[in-house]
């Protein structure tokens, strides 16, 4: 009678591990996949080294002036010149403090809800603060003649911060009307239904560039008044109605993912419809529209550069706008480049948030 | 209506489109019955049973429970509702909340209760159905009995007047199917009012006060455990008994 000898295990070849390994698996495992490769790797050749020449190897970080900057590449000083225009538009220099103020309060803000994980007050707390963020951020950055801030017209709002104040009103204001209106094309009211699906179906068919049109043009009749009806509030509401379908139908679709098992349950325990929505669908279908939710925030990021068209100046308009100072003739690149690796760098975070987030929801249960 | 009758149902009819579902069904159960519904698939035990706490709606007929008779009236069904639980084929737990949680939440938003209350409560019942130090694990990190068995502590801890199983045990894996009938059992001999729709002959024999058999959307026979199993009248039950038991 033999016995069973184990038998010990053997390293696994090189096609399965380090470097090699890798590159065997993932770029050249057939003919087809690594003539990909290849041109991949030549495109990638192409264009990056002059790239980096342009971007950093020959720029120029230090010169005063236009004409002592170099042509060849970058000239990065240009950027240094004009970074207050980029930030904050024509917003006067001695109120800089206030939209700085602000970002330090959000940042606070930030910390604090984070501390306040596991406290039993931490619901309250955050809740509190999101009531009276929008209230500082309104007095901080439009100001008040009663409270002594002086007064900035919206109009000479702009650069990143307006990008930023029109993406986050955006995206705030749109997420509980999204909410309502995909609770609203669930419902079996059928007036509440037909509104719904009807605001839904309309404005996701427009682009987003008419409804700015429309929303600068059309506002003002309705509200029968001589006041100039504020331009970037026109832009909010469109950009506002613009967002909520968006949501809506992101969040239509993770209703409909809850099964349905979970809406009897909830029936059967006898909670009333908000609290059923609240406590027990919502949490599930939000959970799983996070990946798309943030998607469309991102899009939305990328479409606020439209509001140019009406007359706003966001950072890629300033970007345009900058250019047409007859001192800095020819720089027009160097602007534009700026503001897309600025606005890159705050998707790429938002996406990574976004991951967490997920992984988040994920390993609580 | 008699007094210590708790439900009454009296010619209920229902229908999915144009197919019937439920065809005159009449039953009244008195306060503390326990009733056994058994029948092939597709016969209508579900959606029975599903019509008492309105989870379906019927076109024919009336259901009076404990006094309240079902209408489409909202408050009336959250009546109904809050003294009626239900336990499902598939638990239907909320995924995202702990068992604690899962458990307190009706006591807390329709019954008003204080959460420490509440907790308490759940706790006791929890220790009751066997699993007391799971009560901060989320649904998923249990095994299938032990999540009915959750669902079962979920349904009571609104002290209702009825219960409600719609095939408890029907999703479980064989080794796990004592330990839920074993806390219905238990149940049973409190007096609570229980319909039970399942196929676990064992369990209707040992507590059913009546046992109920349906087909096609019919009451087809009604018994005592013992004549139901001995002298099933029918030739249909006599198939359906022939087919389960064996
Ligand atoms: N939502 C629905 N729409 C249409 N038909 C339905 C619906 N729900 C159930 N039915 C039909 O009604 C009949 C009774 O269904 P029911 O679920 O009550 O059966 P059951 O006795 O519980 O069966 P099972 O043992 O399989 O659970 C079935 O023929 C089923 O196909
Ligand atoms: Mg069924």
């Amino acid at each position: 009678m033999s016995t069973f000898k184990l038998k010990t295990a053997k390293p696994a070849p090189l096609s399965q591990v380090g470097v090699t390994g890798w590159l065997m698996q993932n770029l050249f495992s057939s003919k087809l996949n690594t003539a990909f490769s290849f041109i991949a790797i030549y495109l990638l050749y192409l264009i990056i080294p002059p790239l980096l020449d342009w971007m950093i190897f020959s720029a120029d970080f230090t010169s005063a002036t236009n004409n002592e900057c170099t042509r060849e590449a970058a000239c990065w000083s240009y950027i240094g010149f004009k970074i207050n225009l980029f930030m904050y538009g024509m917003y006067p220099s001695e109120e800089y403090w206030r939209p700085n103020l602000l970002l330090i309060i959000t940042v606070a803000f930030g910390i604090i809800a984070r501390l306040l994980k596991g406290n039993r007050y931490k619901n309250k707390v955050i809740l509190s603060l999101f009531f009276i963020y929008p209230f500082i951020a309104f007095f901080l950055l439009y100001g008040s003649e009663t409270l002594g801030i002086a007064v900035v017209e919206t109009h000479r709002w702009g650069g990143l911060m307006l990008t930023i104040v029109v993406a986050s009103v955006g995206i705030v204001a749109s997420f509980p009307i999204g909410i309502a209106l995909a609770l609203g094309r669930q419902s079996t009211m059928k007036i509440i239904k037909f509104l719904s699906v009807f605001c839904i179906e309309f404005i996701r068919g427009i682009p987003l560039i008419i409804i700015l049109f429309m929303a600068s043009v059309m506002l003002p009749l309705f509200f029968i008044s001589d006041i100039d009806f504020d331009k970037l509030l026109r832009a909010l509401i469109g950009i506002t109605m613009f967002q909520s379908v968006y949501i809506a139908e992101v969040i239509r679709g993770g209703l409909q993912a809850v099964p349905k098992g979970q809406y009897e349950a909830a029936d059967a325990a006898g909670l009333n419809f908000v609290q059923k929505m609240a406590l027990v669908i919502l949490p599930q279908a939000l959970k799983i529209s996070i990946p798309n939710i943030v998607g469309s925030f991102i899009a939305l990021f990328k479409d606020t550069t439209l509001v140019l068209i009406i007359g706003l100046f966001d950072m890629l308009a300033i970007a345009k706008l900058a250019t047409s100072d007859a001192d800095w003739l020819g720089r027009k690149t160097e602007g534009i480049v700026f503001v897309a690796i600025v606005i890159w760098v705050i998707l790429f975070l938002m996406s990574q948030y976004s991951k967490t987030l997920e992984k988040r929801f994920n390993t609580e249960h | 209506m008699n007094k210590d009758e708790i439900i009454s149902i009296k010619g209920v009819n229902k229908w999915y489109g144009d197919f019937q579902a439920l065809n005159d069904i009449n039953l009244t159960i008195k306060e503390g019955e326990i009733i056994v519904i058994c029948g092939p698939s597709g016969s209508g035990k579900s959606t029975l049973i599903r019509c008492v706490n309105f989870l379906e709606e019927f076109q024919e007929g009336s259901i009076i429970v404990d006094g309240t008779k079902l209408t489409n009236d909202v408050k009336k069904i959250r009546q109904v509702r809050s003294e009626v639980s239900m336990v499902f084929q598939h638990f239907d737990l909320f995924p995202h909340l702990s068992i604690i949680d899962n458990i307190t939440l009706a006591p807390i938003w329709v019954h008003n209760k204080s959460k420490q209350e509440s907790r308490k409560k759940a706790l006791e019942l929890l220790d009751r159905v066997g699993i007391k130090d799971q009560a901060e694990k989320y649904p998923n990190q249990l095994s299938g009995g032990q999540q009915q068995r959750v669902a079962i502590a979920r349904a009571l801890c609104t002290s209702p007047k009825i219960m409600l199983f719609d095939e408890p045990t029907s999703a479980l894996d064989p080794e796990m199917i004592s330990e839920v009938l074993d806390v219905m059992v238990e149940l049973a001999k409190e007096g609570i009012t229980m319909i039970c729709v399942t196929h676990e002959m064992g369990f209707a024999r040992k507590v059913a006060n009546r046992v109920i058999f349906m087909d096609e959307g019919q009451i087809i026979e009604e018994n005592t455990p013992d004549n139901f199993f001995k002298n099933p009248e029918s030739e249909r039950l006599q198939l359906f008994l022939e087919q389960i038991l064996t």
